[in-house]
C-alpha cells in the first residue's frame, strides 16, 4: 500500500509512465484475466441476450417438462417455456441491478467514508456511527422488509433499495484508508500550497483510494446480484421481469425438485456461481495488486522460501487483511481491516474506535 | 472496562436505531398497504387486532407521530409485536418464540462447526503457502459464490429426492410431539443434517480464505522467525505463535459478516421448510403479513447485536491489548 501510494505520488508529476505500467501489471494477473473474461461474456449476454434467445421466454410450448435437448439446451418448464431463453433474457436484469446498486453504494460510500476520514472531529463521529449502524443491521432482512412495503418492485427500485442499504462496508474501509493518507507528506504539501479541500480530496486522495474503491465496488456487485436473485426467488421482486432468480422462483413453486427436473434450477444456479466467481477473481487480482505478498506466481514458487523468511514490507500487514474476506459473496467481500494502524488489531478498528454516541 | 461500556453503549444505540427504522419504514412508504390489508381481512380481524395494527403502522391519524412512537415503544416493552394475519389470531411474539430456538440451534451449531473447520484448514493452507492447498482456493471461491438457497435446492435434489437419505423438509417427524426425549431429539438431528451441511459448505470458504491470508502475513513476522530459530517444534510455532495472532481479525470479521450469514441461513430455512425464523419470514412475505415480517426483522436484528457483543467479549479475552486501556 505504502509502496503503491508513493509510486502514485511520484507519478503525479508525470502521470503517463508509472500508472500505465501498474495497470498492465494488474491485467497480467491470471485470475483477473479469467474473471474479466467471464464477466465480459455475461455482459455480452446481457446486451444481446434478447436477440440470441431462440424462443420468447414467456411463450408456452408443446414440449412440457422436456429434459435438455438440441431444441431446448436447458430443457423446458411445466408449461413448455424454454429455460435457455429465460436465462439469456434474464442476464440483463441481474447485471443491471448488480451494477446500478453497486454504483449507488460506492458513490455513497466514497462520499461518507472519505468525508468522515478527511474531516475528523464531530462529523467523523456522526458519519462513522451511521455506517457502523448500517453494518450491524443484517442487510438482507432489511432489504426484504423495505421492498415488501413498496408498491412496485421493478429492477431499478430494487437496485435503489440495495444500493441505499449496502454502502456501509465501503464507507468504513475508505474512512480508515483516508485517515492514513490524510497526514502523508504530499497531502500536507498540497494543503500548504493552499489547495482547496475538494481539490485535495479529488486529485490527491481519490487516485490513491482507487484500488480500495474498486474492490469495494466489485464486492457490492456480488452482494447486489445475490440479494436481487434472492428477492426474486422468494417472490418479492416483480416476477414478470425475467432474471435468474425468477427462473428459480418458478422452479421452486412448481415442485421442480420433486419432479426431478434438475435442468430447471441447475443452470440458473451455475450462472450465479460463475458470475460470482468471476467477480471474486477480479477482486483477488485487485488484492494481490495492492498487497504483493498474497501473490502466488511462478517466480515466487521457484524461490520457495521457508516459512518466516519471507522479506517483510512493513506497512502491508493490514492490507493483507484487506483480502482476508475478499471471497465471501458480499460487501463482506471488502475489507473490515483498515490499512492504517500498525498492529494486527487493525481489524478491530471498529470496536476500539470511539463510536459510542451515548 | 471502558471499552466494554463503549461497545455496550454502541449496541444499545444501534438497537434503538433499528427499532426506530422499523417504526418509520411503514410510515415512509408510498401508498397504504395496511389499509388495503385491513379491508381484505375485514371480517376476520377483531377490533383489538385492528388497534394494534394502527399503532404498528401509524394509521392512527388522530394522534401525532410522537405519541405513536411512544405507543410503539410501550407495546414493545409489553412484548406485544402485533397480531399475525397468517397465524391469526396468534400474536407475533408467540410465533417468534416458538421458532426462535430452531433458528438459534441450527445457526449456532453450523457457525461453530464452519468456524472451527474453516479456520483449521485456513491455518494449514496459510502455513504451507504454495502447496497443493492453494490450488483448492478457486474451488472454495466458487462454493462461496453459490447462493445458500441454491445449494440447499441441490442438496434436496441429491440427498432427498434422488437417494432419499435425508428428509427434504421440516424440523422433525410430524408424528412426534415435541418433547425432550430421544425419539424427538434424534428426529431433530436427522432432519437438521441436510440444512446444516448446506450452511457449513457455503460458509466455510470465507473462513478458509480469511484465515489463510492472515496466516500468510503473520508467518512473515519477526517473532515467528525467532520462534523457529529457537528450534521450537513446528506445530508449536504454527499454532501458538502464528495462528494465535492471525485469528484475531478472523473473529472481528466474523462479527461483521454475521448479518450476512444470518441472511443466508434464513434462506436455507425457507428452502427446507425448517420451522425457524426464516421460514416464518417467508410465510409472512408470501401473505403480506406485515406485523409478522416486522417482528421477525426486529428479533433478527437484536439477535445479531447480541452475537456481536459476544464476539466483542471473545475478542476482549483473546487480545490483551484491548484490556490494557482499562
Amino acid at each position: 500500500m505504502a509502496l503503491q501510494a508513493t509510486e502514485a505520488a511520484v507519478a503525479a508529476a508525470d502521470t503517463e509512465a508509472a500508472p500505465r505500467r501498474d495497470r498492465l501489471r494488474f491485467l497480467r494477473n491470471g485470475k483477473t484475466l479469467v474473471g474479466l473474461a467471464i464477466l465480459g461474456v455475461f455482459v455480452l449476454l446481457g446486451i444481446f441476450g434478447e436477440l440470441l434467445a431462440p424462443y420468447d421466454p414467456s411463450a408456452r410450448g408443446d414440449q412440457l417438462m422436456a429434459s435438455p435437448s438440441w431444441d431446448h439446451p436447458f430443457g423446458t418448464t411445466q408449461t413448455g417455456q424454454d429455460i435457455f431463453s429465460q436465462i439469456l433474457v434474464g442476464t440483463r436484469g441481474v447485471l443491471v441491478v448488480g451494477f446500478v446498486a453497486a454504483v449507488l453504494a460506492t458513490v455513497l460510500g466514497v462520499l461518507i467514508g472519505v468525508t468522515a476520514g478527511y474531516l475528523g472531529g464531530f462529523g467523523d463521529d456522526a458519519l462513522s456511527s451511521l455506517s457502523n449502524i448500517f453494518l450491524v443491521i443484517p442487510g438482507l432482512p432489511l432489504i426484504i422488509i423495505i421492498t415488501s412495503f413498496l408498491p412496485e418492485t421493478s429492477d431499478l427500485t430494487i437496485a435503489a433499495v440495495i444500493g441505499l442499504t449496502s454502502w456501509a462496508w465501503g464507507a468504513r474501509v475508505l474512512r480508515a484508508q483516508t485517515l492514513s493518507l490524510r497526514n502523508r507528506d504530499y497531502v500536507q504539501a498540497a494543503r500548504a500550497t493552499g489547495e482547496s479541500t475538494w481539490r485535495i480530496i479529488v486529485f490527491e486522495l481519490l487516485p490513491n483510494l482507487t484500488p480500495v474503491i474498486a474492490s469495494g465496488f466489485i464486492g457490492t456487485v456480488i452482494f447486489a446480484v445475490l440479494s436481487n436473485i434472492t428477492l426474486a426467488f422468494i417472490g418479492i421482486a416483480d416476477i414478470s421481469e425475467w432474471n435468474w432468480g425468477t427462473v428459480l422462483f418458478w422452479a421452486q413453486s412448481n415442485q421442480a425438485l420433486a419432479q426431478d427436473a434438475w435442468w430447471w434450477f441447475v443452470p440458473a444456479g451455475l450462472c450465479i456461481a460463475l458470475l460470482g466467481t468471476a467477480l471474486a477473481l477480479i477482486n483477488f487480482g485487485i488484492d494481490e495488486f495492492i498487497n504483493p505478498r498474497l501473490r502466488n506466481d511462478k517466480a515466487d514458487r521457484a524461490v520457495r522460501m521457508r516459512v518466516g523468511f519471507t522479506p517483510v514490507l512493513r506497512a502491508e500487514r493490514a492490507a493483507a487483511t484487506a483480502s482476508a474476506t475478499a471471497s465471501a459473496a458480499a460487501p463482506v467481500a471488502t475489507v473490515p481491516a483498515p490499512a492504517e494502524p500498525p498492529e494486527p488489531a487493525a481489524a478491530s478498528d471498529g470496536p476500539t474506535r470511539k463510536d459510542d454516541p451515548a | 472496562m471502558r471499552y466494554l461500556l463503549q461497545r455496550l453503549g454502541f449496541y444499545l444505540f444501534t438497537a434503538w436505531a433499528a427499532i426506530t427504522i422499523n417504526f418509520f419504514i411503514p410510515r415512509l412508504m408510498p401508498g397504504d398497504p395496511v389499509q388495503a390489508l385491513i379491508t381484505r381481512y375485514q371480517g376476520q380481524l377483531d377490533s383489538k387486532a385492528i388497534d394494534s395494527l394502527r399503532t404498528l403502522f401509524g394509521l392512527d391519524n388522530e394522534s401525532s407521530i410522537w405519541v405513536q412512537y411512544l405507543d410503539y415503544w410501550g407495546n414493545l416493552f409489553r412484548g406485544d409485536l402485533g397480531t399475525s394475519f397468517t397465524y391469526f389470531p396468534t400474536g407475533v411474539s408467540d410465533i417468534i418464540g416458538q421458532s426462535l430456538p430452531w433458528t438459534l440451534g441450527l445457526m449456532g451449531l453450523t457457525t461453530v462447526i464452519s468456524f472451527l473447520l474453516g479456520t483449521g484448514i485456513g491455518i494449514y493452507a496459510g502455513w504451507r503457502r504454495g502447496s497443493w492447498l492453494d490450488n483448492m482456493l478457486p474451488v472454495t471461491t466458487f462454493l462461496s459464490a453459490i447462493p445458500y438457497f441454491w445449494l440447499g435446492l441441490i442438496a434436496i435434489a441429491l440427498f432427498a429426492v434422488q437417494w432419499s437419505v435425508f428428509p427434504a423438509s421440516g424440523g422433525y417427524d410430524n408424528s412426534l410431539v415435541p418433547a425432550f426425549d430421544w425419539p424427538f431429539i434424534s428426529s431433530t438431528i436427522y432432519h437438521g443434517t441436510l440444512p446444516a451441511l448446506t450452511i457449513v459448505v457455503s460458509a466455510i470458504a470465507g473462513w478458509i480464505l480469511g484465515m489463510r491470508n492472515m496466516m500468510v502475513s503473520v508467518t512473515a513476522e519477526d517473532y515467528v522467525l525467532v520462534a523457529q530459530a529457537k528450534g521450537l517444534p513446528e506445530r508449536r510455532v504454527m499454532f501458538s505463535y502464528a495462528a494465535r495472532n492471525a485469528i484475531l481479525p478472523s473473529i472481528s470479521n466474523f462479527a461483521l459478516s454475521l448479518g450476512f450469514i444470518v441472511g443466508g441461513t434464513l434462506l436455507v430455512e425457507m428452502v427446507f421448510s425448517y420451522p425457524g425464523i426464516g421460514y416464518i419470514l417467508f410465510q409472512g412475505v408470501g401473505a403480506k403479513d406485515y406485523p409478522l415480517m416486522q417482528g421477525v426483522f426486529l428479533i433478527i436484528t437484536l439477535a445479531v447485536l447480541a452475537a456481536n457483543l459476544v464476539a466483542d467479549l471473545i475478542y476482549l479475552l483473546l487480545d490483551p491489548r484491548t484490556r490494557r486501556e482499562a
